[in-house]
């Protein structure tokens, strides 16, 4: 089939396309201009769209002889992934751009032009397995390297999306072994460092280029029982669980560390507490989607068995999950986990997974424990 | 389905080198000798040298001794500009205006940008019609307006986008009236159009050896003699102690041989891809009826466009899609506009001619040369409806996808 391999100038996505061409497929490179301004060279691990990466991506196309071509989503990256990434956290939630880069443009507007203009897939090197039922359902699980495994962060991919999605690293054994392909295969980038933080916040100060974007006003910091601790200069750059640079003078009493355990955009207020506070065991999630088709529990209504993963590098929990109607007749997914979670915000993604297939994911809402409530409820 | 020989519709962005500039160039590479040596090998390649100087102005209408030999078009354009300002601005400090045209090439473009952000110039950027052609009336008025603060005008000789010729000779009348040097870049027109520098009045002329059948890595800038230039590479004082560096004696050769023959073909040269060009323009407004011909349509042939120049907006859809959709069918455009940076932008030739940027972004440009016919024509129209109906359909960048996802629909 006519294959478009998404190069991102690293050295899965160059391996991922070697192996969609040897697998005969009629395979084109294309690399996603997501900046109007890239940046010339990388610097360390950071960023992901220089125009070194760009280069290398070309390079890459070159070795495996076929065409490259550099697609310019800049101004859908800017208003679906970054404007999202900063509105989300303005509402004192903790979004992942990544999954939302996933969802709105590498597997939506991408795909989408591959198919107008005649593809039959978009292929990315993301450690996923995609696996197809006799009647041609799909389902998305786990990768072989359960170390290296993405399928968190391709949760978010729709049946439809799916449909149209390649990922030939899925059961490569380790990353090792895909750069010793590269190596063997004469790619350049066998050894070039993989790519780690947001690709647009080149020097990785999260905060100081949020506070660039968002209006920041001084507030106050208030323990779990609404004693006035501190104050910080701006409640939307904070992050639940987040334990440093909250410059807090005086000590607990207990003398114990203390964590965000809630962010208040509306009064500009943080609230902190210990860390068992965190623990939450009820999640409810909304703008749920399922990666494939829906179990048959998703129909029902029934409450199904599942273990749910909050985060791309956490490990998954067991947990009990039910789809119900939302306030706005959107299905909602309520969650109870079996052990509490530390640290969940809203704003982050909850996949659920049975065994190594992912069913589906919804974005959380709210994260509660029996234990403390949060001062709003 | 890719077609079995390869359509090469870009020969604005680089043309075949000529069998007869090759053969000149593979004797000259296997040859020994610093043209600037005083023994019988450095005699020898200074004799190579200085006959494809000699050659090389015949075929401009120029002196042997106005020709220095450079890198390319662009080395040319950044000794012209900086050199003519440098020069100028030293021989009296008011002389700071650089009067621009918007259409220029990056590589004067850009030249003057940086002279203006880092050698105190003032830019002034002369507008264009919507055919892409120089308003003398600006230039007349800026000029009048202060003529003694004029470094130098460039205005170059054919575009390469839209193929526009622009009114050299008009610009250099307005501007001579008041002493003040003319710089243009002649890449594209050199051997398409007629080009004579005596006649035209230039101060600097800037030509390439790739655009007309010569190899990459020469061109020339044609310098009057009594021109006051400032160097750009500094050393062994070559080339009127203007462009220092040991002189390539098989690409100037190669070079030479491929102006000499493209100058003596061009009367018949030119109406023969004038007119595959007018078959070129029917043929798309045939096969795809929304195409839009940017630039004059040279109806008569009087030299108002380069002959083998095409170029169009294709409404709805963005060039690099139909490039890639007539690159998949074998046959090879351009959008017209360069993207060293990865991102395509908007050509600033079609938004200096009052286009809106979407419709600057869904063009691409045909561009035929010495070694066109008319199956490249044929093939190109035949393949165009379908690539046409498929660039549409991916859309215009920035559209938002229709592809429903959790984050913008009902998803079950």
């Amino acid at each position: 089939m006519k294959v478009l391999a998404a190069m991102s100038g690293g050295v899965d996505s160059a391996v991922a396309a070697a192996r969609a061409v040897e697998a005969g497929h009629d395979v084109v490179g294309v690399h996603l201009a997501l900046s109007r301004m890239p940046g010339t060279l990388r610097t360390g691990s950071r960023g992901c769209c220089t125009i070194e990466d760009s280069r290398d991506a070309w390079r890459a196309c070159d070795v495996l002889g076929i065409p490259y071509y550099v697609w310019d989503f800049s101004e859908r990256f800017k208003e679906d992934v970054v404007e999202d990434f900063v509105a989300e956290y303005a509402a004192g939630r903790t979004p992942n751009p990544c999954m939302r880069c996933n969802e709105r443009i590498k597997f939506a507007a991408l795909l989408e032009k591959a198919l107008a203009l005649g593809f039959d897939a978009v292929c990315t090197g993301h450690y996923a397995k995609v696996i197809e039922d006799a009647d041609g359902n799909r389902e998305l699980h786990r990768a072989a390297d359960w170390a290296k495994d993405q399928s968190y962060v391709l949760g978010v991919l729709t049946h439809e999306q799916l449909k149209h999605s390649l990922f030939p690293l899925a059961d490569t054994p380790s990353k090792a072994e895909v750069r010793a392909e590269a190596e063997r295969r004469g790619l350049s980038v066998a050894n070039k460092p993989d790519s780690h933080d947001i690709c647009f916040i080149p020097d990785g100060d999260t905060r100081g280029w949020l506070s660039e974007r968002i209006e920041m006003a001084d507030g106050e910091i208030l323990d779990h029982e609404g004693n006035v601790v501190g104050t910080h200069p701006g409640a939307t750059a904070f992050t639940v669980g987040q334990r440093k640079g909250l410059r807090l003078g005086r000590p607990a009493p207990d003398g114990k560390p203390r964590f965000v355990l809630e962010i208040r955009p509306k009064d500009n207020t943080v609230v902190v507490g210990p860390q068992e506070l965190l623990a939450v065991d009820v999640l409810r999630g909304i703008k749920v989607s399922w990666a494939g088709l829906p179990i048959a529990a998703a129909g029902s209504g029934e409450e199904f068995a599942c273990m749910v993963q909050v985060r791309a590098h956490g490990d998954p929990v067991p947990a009990r999950a039910r789809v119900q109607a939302g306030a706005d007749g959107r299905p909602e997914l309520a969650v109870s986990l079996v052990e509490p979670l530390r640290g969940v915000a809203p704003g982050q993604t909850m996949v659920l997974y049975q065994g190594t297939r992912v069913l589906g994911q919804a974005t959380i809402d709210s994260a509660r424990s029996a234990a403390w409530r949060g001062a709003a409820g | 389905m890719p077609a079995n020989t390869p359509v090469y519709l870009d020969h604005a962005a680089t043309t075949p080198l000529s069998a007869a500039a090759l053969a000149v160039m593979t004797r000259e590479l296997a040859r020994t000798g610093n043209p600037s040596s005083l023994h019988g090998a450095g005699r020898r390649a200074h004799m190579v040298v200085e006959e494809a100087r000699e050659t090389l102005a015949a075929a401009a209408g120029a002196h042997s001794s106005e020709v220095i030999f450079t890198s390319g078009g662009t080395e040319a354009d950044n000794l012209a500009v900086k050199g003519l300002y440098w020069a100028r601005n030293a021989a009296d400090p008011r002389r700071r205006r650089i009067l621009c045209s918007t259409v220029e090439h990056h590589a004067v473009l850009d030249t003057v940008e940086w002279l203006e952000a880092h050698q105190g110039a003032e830019a002034v950027w002369i507008p264009v019609d919507a055919d892409g052609r120089l308003d003398l009336d600006v230039l007349g008025a800026e000029i009048a307006r202060d003529p003694g603060s004029v470094a130098l005008v460039a205005a170059m000789w054919a575009n390469n986008e839209v193929g526009t010729v622009q009114p050299v000779a008009e610009a250099v009348a307005l501007a001579s009236a008041h002493g003040i040097p003319v710089h243009s870049d002649a890449v594209q027109a050199f051997t398409s159009v007629p080009v004579d520098f005596a006649a035209s009045g230039l101060a600097t002329m800037a030509v390439s050896g790739h655009k007309i059948g010569g190899p990459v890595g020469i061109g020339a800038l044609f310098v009057g003699r009594e021109v006051a230039l400032a160097p750009l590479l500094h050393g062994g004082g070559h080339e009127r102690a203007l462009r220092s560096g040991t002189l390539n004696a098989a690409a100037a050769a190669a070079f030479a041989r491929a102006a000499h023959d493209a100058a003596a073909a061009l009367a018949t040269e030119s109406e023969r891809l004038a007119r595959l060009r007018d078959r070129l323009v029917a043929g798309v407004a045939r096969a795809v009826p929304e195409a839009v011909l940017n630039g004059p349509d040279d109806a008569g042939h009087t030299g108002t466009r380069l002959p083998g120049n095409a170029h169009f907006t294709f409404p709805g859809c963005e060039g690099d899609s139909l490039l890639f959709m007539l690159d998949m069918m074998g046959i090879a455009s351009s959008t017209g506009s360069a993207c060293t940076a990865g991102v395509p932008r908007p050509s600033h030739v079609l938004l200096a001619m009052g286009r809106d940027e979407e419709t600057a972004r869904g063009s691409q440009r045909f561009t035929l040369g010495h070694t066109s016919g008319d199956s490249d024509v044929d093939a190109l129209v035949a393949a165009l409806p379908q690539a046409y109906a498929r660039a549409r359909k991916a859309g215009m960048a920035g559209h938002e996808s229709s592809i429903r996802t959790a984050g913008t629909g009902f998803i079950s």
